[in-house]
Order: structure tokens, then sequence, then C-alpha cells
């Protein structure tokens, strides 16, 4: 989906998007949400906005139906292994990939379902990928943690913490070898922070000025570890950036239409060949680590300020405040939804299981 | 027919892909403008640029996994790492992103690309410099694994793994770069998983790869003399293994030695003499053997070095103890 009706405007300087995010969140009510970006102001007035912001809820949505869908079949057995949710977060991805061209890569980490139902990949595959169906994305090879859809260059879903950064900067190398505009796009943790890779992959990125795009989704926890138990320099990571000349800013990751700004931005110096860019998006899961994690190491107050901004509560409010859509259009968003997921729960359920004979399938081309 | 280095014989396939195959481009640790630790690359950047000829930042895991999405993306990636031993820094990128993606993604993606890297002990560079990872990492599914020892397997083979679809690990004995050997001028290639017989024999078959393959020969010599004839064959690819030589070797002979230039225990000896084993045992006159380097770290003094490493009177002091050869 192309944004050419957002004029990127100039980038701030991380320090002052600082600044402006402080005064968002003191000023973080429901009743106040539509005061809170004038972007949303010249949006939500421009012509045939009303179905891209639709859109733009209708996605959010799916991820959090799709998410409690994949919580009902792990209880009841029929997804296994682990199981990472996003609930909470879907503002990023809807965010960045409605800012994203076909043509871009999209590389992740473990926690994807999001990322990828944000691109655009078949629900049903999805949802069989992790039933473990022939007719998942990968053939029931994946599982949660390894989504990919090469069609949609969506180039996973990876599990070990950091190692997908390498991966996205070779993937930005082949855009610039062969003289696209093109970008490719990571996300990653901050746990991720800590490790090698992240570090190595940023300054590579910078020595040969790819155009990737380092997109840090900031939950606050690395598994049950707090951001200041494990890190030395408190919870902001964006400045971290400047140490390496990439420009950087901080974003709230529960202000969808926030995203886009940001990432309108710093696409559009990238694909002007301005090299690496890096956005920090300050959010939060609202359930454990994996279906195995009751987060207990966390206090349900922080979790209850969190849901305040819930993206999902918010901007429906906002579209309503606006005129943008009334409560019919959003009810018709959800119900369609609805019938999404269940017909992907359907489609999984009814998917016959891989052979064992397919063990050998694709180990190598 | 011209005669080639090990080293000339690499650089000039590596050229050759560079002048063919736009999507083919050079990365490692000064591979550009010194010309490679082992001189491998000298010249190219001078003739192919900056763009197809990258120097890297000492960073293994950033470029080998920047290698694998650039394969993903479309292009054909070379891989150069100054030692083997180094690929441990970057061994989550060879592992779990080269070997597996194609596998976890259900054949959706393909990494084809090679990872070349010096290997092997005999320079006194000690322990963390002179280890042969090729054997850990020919258990790994998803990844070719070669080694050649003469210049026309280097050239034949490179050539195969510039145009493999899977990513190949390349390994390069460190010791042998400056062997000589005629390399014909019209194009060949050999193919990624054919073992070769390089010499005839009746009475036993002796197995290696690599640095290996002249304790071989020079076995083969001694053996010769007391009018044994041994067969010897170099593996030239560890993954996969060329069974079917092997086996049909064995039957012949009735006897067999592995020998490897990493250490014995785990080592790719191991599975190639089991493997003998389970397949040959009806043909076999006493058990397999298998001989190896020592199970300690590399240590850097001459003597102990090159008593950490097998010799020709290992090779031939087992064959008689063994088969009473």
């Amino acid at each position: 989906m192309e944004i050419q009706r957002y004029v990127p405007t100039q980038l701030r300087p991380a320090r002052q998007m600082r600044a402006d995010l402080q005064q968002i969140e003191q000023a973080s009510s429901l009743d106040g949400v539509g005061e809170l970006r004038s972007v949303g102001e010249v949006s939500l007035y421009g012509p045939g906005e009303k179905a891209e912001l639709l859109d733009l809820y209708r996605q959010m949505y799916l991820i959090r139906r799709f998410e409690e869908a994949c919580a009902e079949n792990y209880s009841k057995g029929n997804i296994r292994g682990f199981l990472h949710l996003y609930i909470g977060q879907e503002a990023v991805a809807v965010g960045v990939m409605s800012v994203l061209r076909p043509g871009d890569y999209v590389v992740t980490h473990y926690r994807d379902h999001g990322h990828a139902l944000a691109r655009g990949v078949d629900t049903n595959r999805a949802m069989a990928e992790l039933f473990g169906r022939k007719t998942g994305l990968s053939k029931g090879k994946g599982g949660s943690m390894h989504l990919f859809d090469a069609s949609k260059r969506f180039m996973g879903g990876h599990a070990i913490v950091g190692g997908q950064l390498p991966l996205a900067a070779g993937l930005s190398l082949s855009c610039t070898y062969k003289g696209t505009d093109d970008i490719a796009i990571v996300f990653f943790g901050d746990g991720a922070v800590n490790q090698g890779t992240f570090h190595e992959t940023m300054n590579l990125a910078a020595v040969w000025k790819l155009p990737l795009l380092f997109f840090l989704e900031n939950n606050f926890y690395g598994m049950g570890s707090a951001i200041g138990k494990v890190r030395a320099g408190g919870t902001d990571f964006y400045p971290m950036a400047e140490s390496y000349g990439i420009e950087s800013v901080l974003v709230d990751g529960m202000n969808v239409l926030e995203v886009r700004e940001v990432m309108a931005n710093a696409v559009g110096k990238m694909r002007a060949g301005g090299g690496p860019q890096f956005i920090e998006a300050k959010t939060f899961r609202y359930v454990g680590h994996s279906m195995a994690d009751p987060a207990r190491y966390r206090d349900d107050s922080e979790l209850a300020e969190w849901m305040e901004k819930d993206p999902l509560k918010t901007f429906p409010s906002l579209l309503l405040a606006r005129g943008a859509a009334v409560e019919s259009d959003l009810e018709a968003q959800r119900e369609s939804v609805h019938q999404e997921v269940s017909a992907a729960v359907r489609f999984s359920e009814g998917s016959a299981k891989p052979s064992p004979h397919e063990i050998f399938d694709d180990v190598y081309a | 027919m011209p005669t080639l280095t090990i080293r000339e014989a690499i650089r000039l396939g590596l050229d050759e892909a560079l002048e063919t195959d736009p999507s083919v481009f050079l990365m490692g640790e000064d591979i550009g403008t010194y010309g490679g630790a082992y001189a491998v690359t000298a010249g190219l950047l001078e003739k192919y640029g900056p763009d197809r000829v990258r120097d890297t930042p000492i960073s293994e895991a950033a470029f080998i996994g920047a290698g694998v999405g650039a394969a993903a993306g479309g292009l054909r990636p070379i891989v150069e790492l100054m030692s083997m031993s180094f690929a441990l820094v970057g061994f989550d990128q060879i592992v779990n992103m080269a070997a597996n993606l194609r596998y976890m993604s259900g054949g959706q993606i393909k990494a084809p690309m090679v990872i070349r890297a010096p290997t092997g002990a005999g320079m006194q560079l000690a322990a963390t410099h002179s280890q042969s990872f090729e054997t850990w990492l020919a258990e790994v599914p998803g990844l070719r694994v070669v080694a050649p020892s003469t210049p026309y397997d280097a050239l034949g083979l490179l050539r195969s793994s510039i145009k493999e679809d899977n990513p190949v690990i390349y390994a390069e004995s460190a010791g042998l770069y400056g062997a000589s050997g005629e390399t014909p001028a019209e194009y060949y290639e050999v193919p990624i998983g054919s073992a070769k017989v390089c010499r005839s024999g009746d009475d036993a078959t002796l197995i290696s790869y690599g640095h290996g393959m002249p304790i071989l020969y020079e076995s083969a010599e001694i053996l010769a003399a007391r009018g044994v004839s041994a067969e010897v064959i170099d593996l030239r690819s560890l993954s996969p293994i060329d069974t079917g030589v092997l086996v049909d070797s064995v039957q012949k002979t009735g006897r067999v030695l592995a020998l490897d230039t990493a250490r014995r225990s785990g080592g790719i000896m191991a599975e190639v003499t089991a493997t003998l084993q389970e397949q040959t045992s009806d043909w076999l006159d006493g058990p397999v053997v298998r001989i190896g380097a020592k199970c300690a770290p590399w240590p850097y003094n001459r003597e102990m070095e090159q008593g950490s490493l097998p010799d020709a009177q290992d090779v031939t002091g087992m064959l008689s103890a063994t088969y009473d050869l």
C-alpha cells in the first residue's frame, strides 16, 4: 500500500522526538487522543482516507483476533511448541507495513505473526503453519517462530535473538547491488540489542550505506528480564544509533499514525540513497513472553497503564471522534475479521498433516 | 596443459566467475586492497572494483549473515573467512541461517553462496588458528562441504560450488596453497559429492582429503616398496560423502584405513569408517582403521605440532598391526 498522500515532514532529531513523546504520554487519555498528532488531522480529512484508515483498524483487529485464536488453539493442543503472541504491539506492524512496497524485504524475529499478517500473508496459510499442516506457509516445517512468504518478500521469522540482523543487511545489499531503490527492514526487540550481531550489523550497514531500516520494538522485557536489569544505559536505545552515524527517532508504538509518519520519513530518505535509518518504537506485549509464561515479573499496574493506550481502543475512538468512521463501519470490520479468523482455523483443522516421507524435502535446493 | 598452484587455481576460478556472472561478488576481511591473508584474491579488486570485491569489517557474523541475505536476495556471494577457526564467530549464521533457511521456509528460499576458508594445522599457528571445522559442518543438513587437495580439483570444485544452489563450505588446506599441478585449459567441473581414486591398488584402501592426501601418497610409496599395493582415495567432498566409491574399493581390497588431519575424535573419518563397517563388514579382513590428529588443542611448538599430526609411519604402522600388511 502506498501512502503518497502523507507528505513526509522533516524528520525530527531523536531528542526532540523524545520530548514530544513525553508530552504525548502526559496527555495520554482517551479523550485527548484526537489531539495527539497533527498528521492525524491532515490525513483524516484527506480525500479517500476513510477506507485506508478503516483498513489500518481492520489489520490491527485481525492481528489481535488471530492471536486470540492462536491462544485458544494452543490450549486445545492444536498448536504446540513455543508460541509468542504479539497482542498489544499491533500498531507497530500495521503502521510499518502500510508504508512499504511489494519489492521491499521484511525480516523479523520470532514474535512474527503480526508482521506476517500486516505484510499481507495469507491468513489461512499462516494459521495452518501453526497447526503444523501441509498447507502451512512452510509446509509445517517452520511453526510459529519461522513464518516465511517469499512471494511477499517476507523473509522470516527468526528465532535466534539478533541472528536476523545480518540476513537483513544482505537482503538490503542485494537491493542496491541490483540498482533498485527497494529497501529491507529488520525488526528486533530490546533483548537483541545486547547481541553482537546488532552492533556488527549497525556498523556494516553504516559503512556500506545500506538501505536497511533497523526497527526496534522496545516492549521493555526480554523474556522475563526488565531492560534495566540487563542493560547499562537506561531504557532508550535510539541514541545508540547516533554513535554509528545512523539517524534515529523514537516513536509511540501504540499510535499507528505516528508509526506511519516516521516510517514514511525514514523510508523516503533510504530510497533516495541516504543509507540506514533507525526507529525505536515503545510498545508493550499484554501477554507473557510465550504461552508458558504467566508474566509474574511485572506489575499488573504497568500492564494496565499500557492498556490505556491500546491501539484497538484509541485508534477507533479517534476515527469516530474525527468523523472518519461510524460505529457500524467498525463493527463491519470486526465481523469480517471474525469470519476470516474462523475460516483460517477451519482451514487449518481440515488441512492434511505432512507425511513423514516429506522429512527430506527442501533440505537442499 | 598449464601448471598452476592451488592458490592460482582458486584465483582463476574466482576471476572467471566474476567475469562471467554479474550476480557473483566476493567479500571478506582484507580480500581487496591487501589481496587476502593468503593472497588468493590478489589483483581482483583492481580488476572488478569495490562493489564486487568487498573488504569487510572484522565482523564474521555480520558478513557471513549478509552473504546469506544477499544469496536469498538473488545474488551469488563468495565469502572468504581468514581461517576456518574464525567460522566459530559466525557459526550461528552458517548453521541456523545458511543451512536452515531453505528447510524452515518450506523450500521457498535458497541461499546459493560459497564460504571459502583456509583450514588445518601445520604452520605453527597454535590452538585458535589451526582447527578444521569443515568436519563439524559436514554434519549439518543443508550445507555442502568440499575440500580440494590438487589445483585440478580446486578449480573444478570451485566452479561447481559457485553454480550450486545450496550453501557450500569450500575448505582450502592452508598448507597446500603452494602445491602445483596440471590444470586443463579447456573448461571442466568436478561435481560435488564425487570422491576420486587417485592411485589404484588391491591390498588396502587408504582414504583422506585435503592435507591428508600427501601423507597417503607417501604411505603408498612405502607400502609399494614392501610389495603392498594400496588404493588411495581423495574424498574431495565431505558432504555428501561418495559412499559408493569407498564401498567398491573396500569390497575389492578388504582392508581400509581412513586418515584425518583434524582431531580423530568425532571427525569425518569416524563417519566414513562407521559407514564402511556397516556396508562392507563381510568383505573386511579385520576392523576398520581410523587415525587422526591427537585429541588436544593444537600446540605452537613445531615438534609438538608435528607430533600431533598423523604421518606416513602412523599409516603403515597401523596397517601392519591391524592387517599384518
